[in-house]
């Protein structure tokens, strides 16, 4: 190998990360890396299955004798079932079982999310087993059929009675009743520093307002679906999971059987935001496969979702700033009341964002929770951010206004040095420079600092901002599995999801740098309880995760290769530490002319594979450093003036997220963070009947989500300045992009208008 | 009458009430159109009847009798993916892949009406109709087909990009 050829490799050369995420480790190799697949925009692998609708989706399992379910729903928020008459749909053609209370088999409350370490349940309620009612839309009867038909049509042949009771459905009511302090994270949502009160008292300016955000539902466009078989004791189920590992744990507590006999699937997710975890209907599949002994397909109507998975819940938020004359932030009180129901455990902590927002002298956070008879509400894109940004980042541009300093400046001016409510160094922060990047470009200098002061024939025009922010985080629980074929083809194996993230796509491109292979080298198998790992897709922590865990197998694969390659091996004598991945093989990092190949390696060892198994460190990176994602969040926003309809023409996310794998799937992620934040600003509601608890609006026509024509050419930009304490130097990046987006539009609609809605939606009717 | 399905024969379903897009899904397993909403609100099942685009969870099996029906499973053919199917992957036109099938579907059917002639809510030129299919009025014919995970940039891309490559086809062969 001549020297020019031993200096292109040694740019190529991967070492293993540090297997270890504590204080003081080096950084990932593959932070620096800038030689391989990382960061590059490769398409999505699963792209050519997805095109042409071959992607298989839970409800499009095929099996034997397969019976379809419908399923019947309360009228009333709380009481009892009076009378429950079957009988003209258990004779109606094709029906093959018809389950009520009566008859259902025994189970336990499916352990509710967050309160155990794979507890994966959107309510802890007993499921069938009484005459109670505990919310407007719970299911009563589950019919099987031969044809989904025919199980809808037997459905509207059951006929119940209610006797109600005294529910609480109403907000005012709730809050009447008495709130409590919500818990989150295992601790209370209050926080005080100082006494904030007297120094917004105190302030020479200040601005104290209020603000409310709606319930919302995640709407996935592919309903949430599962095909359930039973063999023996043992139990499969083909779902739509974010979660596939801690849906069958759950599955097996409900059931009072092994965790290992239950096997839950979920190669694709048409989408989940937080949705796609246990509800009750997965349950109620099984329970009726049980009985019926015939496997079981359970789909929910567009209507099913709205009555049986929750949403993201209503807020109510105060924001007060004090700021002294030249905008130095002395107080920072966010408080209010969200609706919770008794059944789940999520008060939407709206405050989490402002715990790390700006410095300032003195904090006042508090989350109260007021209890309805209704739906458990649950996670939803963003939970507590998404909509605590609108409140704060709504209020910093009040406060801008006010101070007659530019919002982009006000936010620079504010930025704290450590982590302004916990001290801890921020492990990667580079905020300022997302905000003056993302000015540039938006052209955000060509604002008018004056209201209303724009216009295009009948269109008032505006410009806002807002920063958006979302924690990294890492659970436990990561782990994978690596073989390394003979032929050099590595397949990693991690109970990990895909709902439209890339996540195979960039943990391929991840998996093929460390090894020294290429994209087509590598394959990513994910979505199966049986594989290592039980890693959630929640809290943007998928990437972390899988990350991490990678990097562990990898050591204990390169360890056994090693031991493999022996003493006859050009890399005899070496410890794992001193080798790297390089074309196909191993390489000495001082000298990469001294490899073998994988192919080498094992072909002398006799082997046709290797296969190694090991569980990721403990996130001990979250113990020392303050981690977060932040974006500088830009809108253009146009405003008839006529018919108070708002129009977004322009929208810039400048993004501060560690090192990008995939920048093609990443820009999509943004993108797909910011529509949704749109559709948050400009026209989401899930409509609650106060005063019977039912939702009015359950169907994707009378529930508006963003459609083509609402949606501008979206502008994503990063800064890739990659985090020296995570795997890849990554972030996870599936929500910032809804957080600071609402405040970011409706700070652009007081710029056009001089309107100031604190109330979301922002719809029309608010303009006028 | 049998229904034509991507070319192949099928018999119409004995009741009448069957949906096309249950007849697909259920009766001959062609998962590709997908049932979002089951009401015609989602554009999830967008398929093309005689080259028009139907909601297929809104057009009953048996009005197909005799007719062509092309799902997402018959747009690519023996030269592999579908232009447009192509231009979807590039530009990142999906993430989940569930409203996929319906959005090829949808932009096919679209690019045909607007060839046809038939104007949409934001055109204003009809005089000069037919000149450009324009983003804006990509955005507007395409807004029945709902997308959640938010790839609406990139289907717009990967629609205007095979519509301005064909157009410009066919002034070269017009000029020719
Ligand atoms: S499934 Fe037909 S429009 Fe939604
Ligand atoms: S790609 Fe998921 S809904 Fe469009």
């Amino acid at each position: 190998m001549s020297a020019a050829n031993n200096a292109g490799t040694l740019a190529a050369a991967v070492g293993l990360a540090a297997n270890s995420w504590g204080q003081g480790e080096r950084p990932d190799p593959l932070n620096r890396h800038k030689h391989g697949l990382v960061g590059t925009s490769i398409s999505r692998i699963d792209g050519p299955l997805k095109v042409q609708g071959k992607a298989t989706f839970a409800a499009e399992f095929l099996m034997e004798g397969l019976t379809y379910a419908s399923l019947v729903f309360s009228t009333i928020a709380k009481g009892r079932i009076a009378t429950l008459d079957a009988s003209a749909a258990e004779a109606a053609p094709g029906v093959v079982l018809v389950m009520t209370y009566k008859d259902a088999p025994l189970m336990k409350p499916m352990p509710l999310f967050m309160t155990a370490e794979k507890a994966a349940g959107g309510d802890n309620l007993p499921i069938m087993q009484d005459d109670q009612i505990h919310w407007n839309g719970q299911p009563i009867a589950l019919i099987l059929a031969e044809t989904q038909e025919q199980a809808d049509y037997a459905s509207s042949l059951i006929h119940a009675t209610f006797e109600a009771e005294p529910s609480v459905t109403d907000f005012e009511d709730a809050k009447r009743q008495g709130t409590k302090t919500g818990e989150f994270g295992g601790g209370p949502l209050k926080l005080d520093i100082g006494d904030a009160e007297a120094a917004l008292n105190q302030a020479a300016v200040s601005i104290d307002a209020e603000y409310s955000t709606p319930r919302h539902s995640h709407n996935a466009i592919e309903p949430h679906a599962a095909t359930v078989v039973w063999d023996g004791d043992s139990l499969v189920v083909h779902d739509a999971s974010q979660a596939v590992v801690h849906t069958a744990w759950s599955l097996s507590s409900v059931f009072g059987i092994d965790e290992g006999q239950v096997h839950v699937t979920s190669p694709y997710v048409g989408g989940g935001f937080g949705s796609k975890t246990l509800w009750q209907h997965q349950v109620l599949g099984a329970a009726a496969s049980k009985l019926s002994g015939r496997p079981v397909r359970i789909t929910l109507s567009r209507e099913g979702v709205y009555r049986m998975v929750g949403g993201r819940s209503q807020t109510e938020q105060r924001v007060a700033l004090g700021a002294d004359q030249d905008g130095h932030l002395k107080a920072i009180i966010h408080t209010g009341v969200v609706a919770m129901s008794r059944q789940n455990a999520l008060p939407e902590p709206f405050i989490l964002a402002t715990r790390g927002a700006y410095a300032a002298e003195s904090f006042k956070l508090h989350v109260e929770v007021a209890q309805l008879d209704m739906l458990a509400n649950t996670f939803m894109r963003a939970p507590g951010e998404a909509v605590g940004t609108f409140g704060l980042e709504c209020a910093m541009d009040e406060l801008a206004d006010k101070l007659g300093i530019d919002p982009v400046e006000l936010r620079i001016l504010n930025e704290p040095d450590k982590h302004p409510t916990e001290g801890k160094p921020f492990s990667s922060r580079n905020i300022v420079e997302a905000w003056r990047t993302g000015a540039q470009r938006f052209g955000w200098a060509k604002r008018s600092a004056k209201p209303a002061a724009i216009r295009d024939g009948d269109w008032l025009i505006g410009m806002g901002c807002a920063t958006g922010t979302y924690p990294y985080y890492r659970m436990p629980g990561g782990a994978a599995r690596i073989t390394l074929t003979r032929e050099g083809h590595a397949r990693v194996e991690i109970a990990a999801h895909e709902m439209g993230m890339g996540t195979a796509t960039a943990h391929v491109q991840v998996t093929a740098d460390r090894l020294g292979l290429t994209a087509d080298q590598v394959t990513f198998s994910y979505g199966d309880s049986k594989m290592p790992g039980a890693v959630l897709a929640g809290g943007s922590q998928q990437t972390a995760s899988i990350g991490a865990a990678i990097v562990a197998a990898q050591h204990a694969l390169v360890t056994q290769l090693l031991i493999l390659a022996g003493n006859s091996s050009p890399l005899a004598g070496l410890k794992p530490e001193e080798v790297g991945g390089l074309n196909g093989g191993l390489a000495e990092l001082a000298n990469p002319g001294r490899h073998e190949s994988y192919a080498s390696i094992l072909g002398r060892a006799g082997r046709d594979e290797v296969a190694v198994q090991q569980d990721a460190p403990p996130p001990l990176e979250l113990q020392n450093w303050s981690m977060h994602s932040y974006g500088a969040m830009f809108c253009e926003a146009r405003v008839n003036a006529i018919t108070g309809e708002t129009r977004i023409s322009r929208f810039l996310g400048s993004f501060d997220c560690g090192r990008i794998l995939n920048a093609k799937t990443a820009a999509s992620q943004f993108r797909g963070g910011i529509i949704m934040g749109l559709g948050l600003a400009l026209m989401e509601e899930t409509q609650f009947d106060s005063r019977n608890g039912r939702i009015m609006n359950p169907s994707l026509a009378d529930y508006h989500v963003p459609a083509h024509m609402d949606v501008p050419e979206i502008d994503v930009i990063w800064n890739d300045i990659p985090d020296p304490h995570t795997p890849m130097g990554a972030h996870g990046i599936g929500e910032i992009g809804i957080t600071g987006t609402a405040a970011a539009v409706a700070n652009a609609v007081f710029n056009a208008t001089g309107k100031r809605v604190r109330e979301l939606p922002l719809t029309l009717d608010k303009l006028m | 009458m049998p229904i034509r399905i991507n070319g192949t024969e099928a018999s119409a379903p004995a009741d009448p009430r069957v949906s096309l897009l249950d007849l697909l899904r259920e009766d001959l397993h062609l998962f590709g159109a997908k049932k979002g909403c089951n009401q015609g609100a989602c554009g999830a099942c967008t398929v093309l009847v005689d080259g028009q685009r139907v909601l297929s969870c809104l057009t009953l099996a048996v009005q197909c009798e005799g007719r062509d029906v092309t799902t997402v499973e018959g747009l690519a053919d023996e030269h592999g993916l579908h232009p447009l199917q192509r231009a979807f992957i590039e530009h990142d036109g999906f993430q989940c892949g569930f409203c996929t099938p319906g959005q090829l579907c949808s932009a096919l059917g679209m690019a045909a009406e607007f060839e046809r002639g038939v104007p949409s809510v934001v055109t204003v030129d009809f005089e000069d109709y037919g000149a450009d299919l324009t983003l804006e009025e990509i955005r507007e014919r395409m807004s029945g087909n709902l997308c959640r995970c938010g790839a609406h940039n990139g289907i717009i891309a990967a629609i205007a990009e095979v519509q301005n490559s064909r157009q410009d086809q066919d002034k070269k062969e017009a000029a020719a």
